[in-house]
């Protein structure tokens, strides 16, 4: 069976005169997983925002197939989820809260169940009640893998994956790597040794 | 409705009843909407005494003080999720077209609820005659919509900006004032007794400024989220 396949060709970025990014191209299909690394300011945060269509590139195409079936990328929103230190959930709302809102734009058949599952995955059993803003940074970077892995994305982009986790919240991050790369496309970009030992392929930026 | 197009509104659905939740726990937009009008309302109504005001001005007042309170409120929308570091999350869950017509909605309902406040506190502090109450009733609603939609994407553009509060002043001025002058008209007209027929060229205005505004950022709104 034909699953989900991510081309990258010739990609660049440049942010006035300085090149971020310069030609790169790798290709990844599903199952399988892609470490990204590099020094600080080698492009590794950019590079996801450009896969999740966050930001643009300068040049270069990024192509999404579903089996032989391009999607176009008003249609990524569908398969491709990413948690990263920028991206953050909104501190007034309830943990159920952001998951019932998130799950809505994206489709997602909303039920406390399936909501209190996804909580339970990520260590946060019992604290869906609670408000956002009350969490520490730790249960808040938690809540985003809840928040991402809600829909079963086919994509999964990880920048800085374990920021701000404690071991346990490590652990349960890398079993999550696990899962996505089994079936789907994991893509992590980091700096951390350990997080990169599972992965199938590893590019390095700035070099 | 197809499920599509009914997906699409539960969709924007979401994204109104998400700001609606967030606002009546912070009340930061509520508060500075409000505050402003009534501050500003008073203030007038003791300056003036016992002054009596022809329709004109007491239109234009009208429109100064719905102008400058919504400013003050607004652009929030857009500039709290860039602010909190949201808006990246919102981009990667829902397309351009449902954040802008959540957004829009929620715009529309503060404009009308600051307006609900404004106008029977503006007709008893001003000591305001209306003779005509449905024409005066149409053209505040139709000018609500034209507000919303223009400053729900200048809203946008100047999340993006570092000196905000100076770049939506310098913004909002030229692409509101047509609508503010028909709006002021119409006002005029309602106070003055002039009936539709009176109106009839700012209420054209204010449908075709309210529609070609709407149409013109559902189209925007696109390069000025992504960009």
């Amino acid at each position: 069976m034909i699953g989900v396949s991510l081309e990258v060709a010739g990609l660049r970025k440049e942010f006035g005169e300085r090149k971020v990014i310069n030609g790169l191209s790798f290709s990844i299909s599903s199952p399988g997983s892609l470490g990204v690394t590099g020094h600080n300011g080698s492009g590794k945060s950019t590079l996801m925002k450009l896969l999740s269509r966050i930001e643009y590139a300068t040049a270069g195409k990024i192509t999404l197939k579903d089996g032989e079936h391009e999607i176009s990328p008003e249609n990524y929103i569908g398969y491709l989820k990413m948690v990263a230190p920028e991206m953050a959930l909104y501190e007034m709302l309830t943990g159920y809260e952001n998951l019932q809102f998130f799950a809505r734009l994206v489709d997602v058949e909303w039920s406390r169940e399936r909501a209190d599952r996804v909580l339970e995955r990520v260590g946060l059993a019992g604290r869906g009640d609670d408000m956002v803003g009350g969490y520490s940074s730790g249960m808040k970077q938690r809540l985003k893998y809840a928040v991402a892995l809600l829909p079963e994305p086919k994509v999964l982009l990880l920048d800085e994956p374990t920021s701000n986790l404690d071991e346990q919240g490590k652990a349960i991050v890398r079993s999550i790597m696990a899962e996505q790369q089994r079936e789907n496309i994991l893509i992590v970009a980091t700096n951390e040794a350990e997080d990169l030992e599972s992965v199938q392929q590893v590019i390095r930026l700035g070099e | 409705m197809s499920s599509r197009s009914s997906g699409w509104v539960n969709k924007a659905r979401a994204v109104l009843v998400k700001d609606i939740r967030t606002e009546l726990r912070t009340r930061y937009s509520l508060n500075a909407l409000f505050m402003f009008a009534f501050t500003t309302l008073v203030v007038v109504s003791f300056s003036l005494g016992q002054a009596s005001l022809g329709p004109s001005i007491l239109a234009a007042l009208y429109w100064i003080v719905i102008f400058f309170a919504s400013m003050s409120a607004l652009a929030g929308v857009f500039i709290k999720e860039e602010d909190t570091k949201t808006a990246q999350t919102l981009k990667l869950y829902a397309r351009p077209s449902v954040i802008y017509t959540g957004k829009l909605i929620y715009n529309i309902i503060l404009l009308l609820l600051l307006c609900l406040l404004v106008t029977p506190l503006f007709v008893i502090l001003m000591r305001v005659d209306v003779p005509d109450l449905s024409l005066f009733i149409v053209v505040i609603l139709l000018g609500a919509i034209g507000l919303a939609g223009a400053t729900t994407l200048i809203g946008a553009i100047v999340s993006k900006a570092n000196v905000r509060g100076a770049l939506f002043a310098v913004l909002s001025f030229p692409i509101l004032l047509p609508l503010l002058v028909a709006a002021i008209g119409g006002t005029q007209a309602a106070l003055a007794d002039d009936g539709w027929v009176g109106a009839a060229n700012d209420i054209k205005l204010l449908i075709a400024y309210a529609v070609i505004m709407i149409a013109i950022s559902v189209v925007l709104f696109d390069f000025v989220w992504n960009g």
